[in-house]
């Protein structure tokens, strides 16, 4: 622990001992990067195996590759697709609808703040406290009622509530970096509310935008104590289709793990794509 | 429900109070709170209103199997709930969960991102293969955990164990079967592979943010490098230390995918949230579920109140 804060500044005039030290600590970063890495790995390889390569013991590292697991995934007895396009839905549509509501807030709580903006903050955010479950029986009990159960449109309003105090949060800290001058010169031009927003805030904090989306996007698409309460044979997404999987016995590790790679691709490229924002997002904007 | 209460730090209203433009004033306010409005109504309808139904459902006698018998039950499902070993135990195994798994991701992710934070060969990919785990979706982590990892006969941990012995000649290796004798360890274990990278990230950004010279005066003047850790590194890293906990918290006290995949809530492992929704859905109780819900969320607002003077204090450095 201790050398590791040493490396840094004493650079320029390390002795051989240090420099071994330092060697010592980039193969103990590598180690532990490759462990974490490792279930990952293991499941794409295994989805690449057939079934009887899959389980093995000891594991068989180079068995001939296959794409028979995605193959029965996507084209199996029950086909992936409809639930890979109801999470698209509702990840999309409920991402789209939680910026439309959560900018037009950030800014009434940043730029130009209403009274008590700092209150309404932390009653956006308390409303992330209070856990989920509590209120999954009145939801569920309206969603009968209004005869909205299994229905994908329904899962999108809930996941803009889910999302919708994340992006406030991260849309205000983008939106506090916005120029004053920029928003005076704005107003001096008699730009009105609608015409600021498209014309000065969405362009000046578009990277912001993406990485609220991306947030949003992520949360929504990884969802599954709503989605597998509310929703079932029309509307079920693609966290409710892989619980079929949670019992199954046999011969079916290989397309298991194809099923969660395939599910998981749009999470880890985006997720990649976007490595510096995702701190940001997920820290509320606090660490930047 | 939003009981929690804030320290008031509201900054000074912007408009002086006159007479004159009192109306003007009026205006110009509701012009300020118009493009707040759509989300806040849309907040309260679709998570407020819901709990004010679940406190009142809770004072009813309401079994979805018995629909006929529906009327008011005082406190009998708090009393029924409050002495429920089931729900009680629940409530244990949330703690530890999640205690666990934050603190135990919370070390792990600061030996980690000490170690990140120095230039060496490849530091980009071992950053991005860290990240990984956090980027699997929590059921298909869960659901390679349980098949691919942990299974006895065919999982990739024991597999390596045979493998391991079989190069040492050490005879049969042992074949634990993870699941069945650690539950609660193997929903841990997977939980702390997707949360350590969060952490990491966070406590990283940290890192990166710290004031390089004051470090290196540190160094000129002869601090040791422990010193450095204990007196600089991580008084600066607290705040960072706050908030992963925090949020780390908010979602793991929550987790239902974990313990519904990887055990289906049974070994002891059954948190709040998979002991609710089996109240729910299986017993179809739904007096009891909402006297449930509604010992949780009060439970909530009191951890809440809390975290959030965390996030306060976090803000008032920050600042605009």
């Amino acid at each position: 622990m201790t050398a590791i804060i040493a490396a840094r500044p004493a650079r320029a005039r390390r002795s051989p001992r240090a420099r071994h030290g330092a060697s010592l600590l980039t193969l103990l970063a590598w180690a532990v990067g490759l462990m974490f890495f490792a279930p990952a790995a293991w499941m794409v390889l295994t989805s690449l195996h057939t079934e009887s390569a899959a389980a093995t013991n000891p594991p068989s590292l180079g068995a001939p590759l296959t794409l028979r697991g995605y193959q029965e995934f996507f084209g199996g007895g029950q086909s992936a697709w409809p639930p890979l396009i109801n999470s698209a839905t509702a990840s999309v549509l409920s991402t789209v609808l939680v910026l439309l509501l959560a900018i037009p807030a950030a800014y009434a709580l940043s730029i130009k703040p209403v009274r008590k903006a700092r209150d309404v903050l932390f009653f956006f955010l308390s409303t992330k406290m209070l856990p989920v479950v509590a209120g999954l029986l009145p939801i569920y009990l309206v969603a009968q009622r209004l005869g909205v159960l299994d229905n994908i449109n329904f899962l999108v309003l809930l996941y803009a509530s889910m999302n919708l105090p994340i992006a406030v949060w991260m849309m205000r800290s983008f939106l506090a970096e916005v120029p004053v001058e920029v928003l005076e010169a704005a107003a001096i031009d008699g730009a009105n509310l609608f015409t600021v927003m498209r014309r000065v805030i969405v362009p000046l904090t578009s990277p912001g935008i993406a990485a609220t989306a991306l947030i949003c996007f992520i949360f929504s698409w990884n969802e599954l104590l709503f989605a597998r309460v509310l929703t079932g044979v029309v509307a079920g997404t693609a966290p409710v289709f892989l619980t079929g999987f949670v019992t199954s016995q046999g011969l079916f590790l290989a397309k298991v793990c194809a099923a969660a790679v395939a599910i998981s691709l749009p999470v880890l490229a985006a997720g990649f794509a976007a490595q510096d924002k995702l701190v940001q997002g997920l820290s509320l904007g606090a660490v930047k | 429900m939003n009981a929690v209460s804030v320290p008031n730090r509201t900054r000074p209203a912007a408009r002086p109070p006159e007479r004159a433009g009192a109306a003007a004033a009026r205006a110009s306010a509701w012009a300020r709170r118009l493009p707040l409005l759509p989300a806040l109504v849309f907040m309260i309808v679709v998570t407020q209103a819901p709990f004010v139904v679940t406190l009142g459902i809770s004072f009813m006698r309401w079994n979805a199997l018995y629909p006929d018998d529906i009327g008011f039950a005082g406190l009998t499902n708090f009393v029924t709930v409050l002495t429920d070993p089931a729900l009680r135990s629940s409530v244990w195994t949330t703690v530890v969960l999640t205690v666990t798994v934050v603190l135990v991701s919370l070390v792990l992710g600061l030996a980690i991102a000490l170690l990140l934070d120095r230039s060496f060969r490849g530091r980009g990919v071992v950053r991005t293969m860290m990240i990984a785990p956090f980027l699997v979706v929590p059921v298909a982590a869960a659901l390679v955990w349980k098949h691919a990892l942990l299974n006895p006969e065919y999982g990739l941990i024991n597999g390596v164990l045979t493998w391991l012995w079989r190069v040492f000649g050490l005879g049969p290796a042992p074949q634990p079967d993870w699941v069945s004798d650690l539950p609660l360890g193997s929903v841990e274990a997977a939980l702390i592979w997707q949360w350590t990278p969060f952490m990491m990230l966070i406590l990283l950004a940290g890192l990166t943010s710290r004031p390089m010279d004051v470090i290196e005066a540190a160094t000129v003047d002869g601090a040791g490098q422990w010193a450095i850790f204990r007196y600089l590194t991580l008084p600066h890293l607290r705040r960072y230390l706050e908030l992963g906990a925090l949020l780390g918290s908010i979602y793991i006290v929550q987790n239902f995918d974990a313990v519904f995949t990887i055990t289906s809530g049974g070994l002891g492992t059954a948190n709040l949230p998979y002991t609710i929704y089996q109240t729910f859905f299986a017993a179809h109780d739904y007096g009891q579920a909402s006297a449930a819900g509604v010992i949780v969320v009060i439970a909530t607002i009191v951890i809440a109140n809390f975290a959030l003077r965390t996030v306060s204090s976090l803000l008032k450095e920050e600042g605009r």
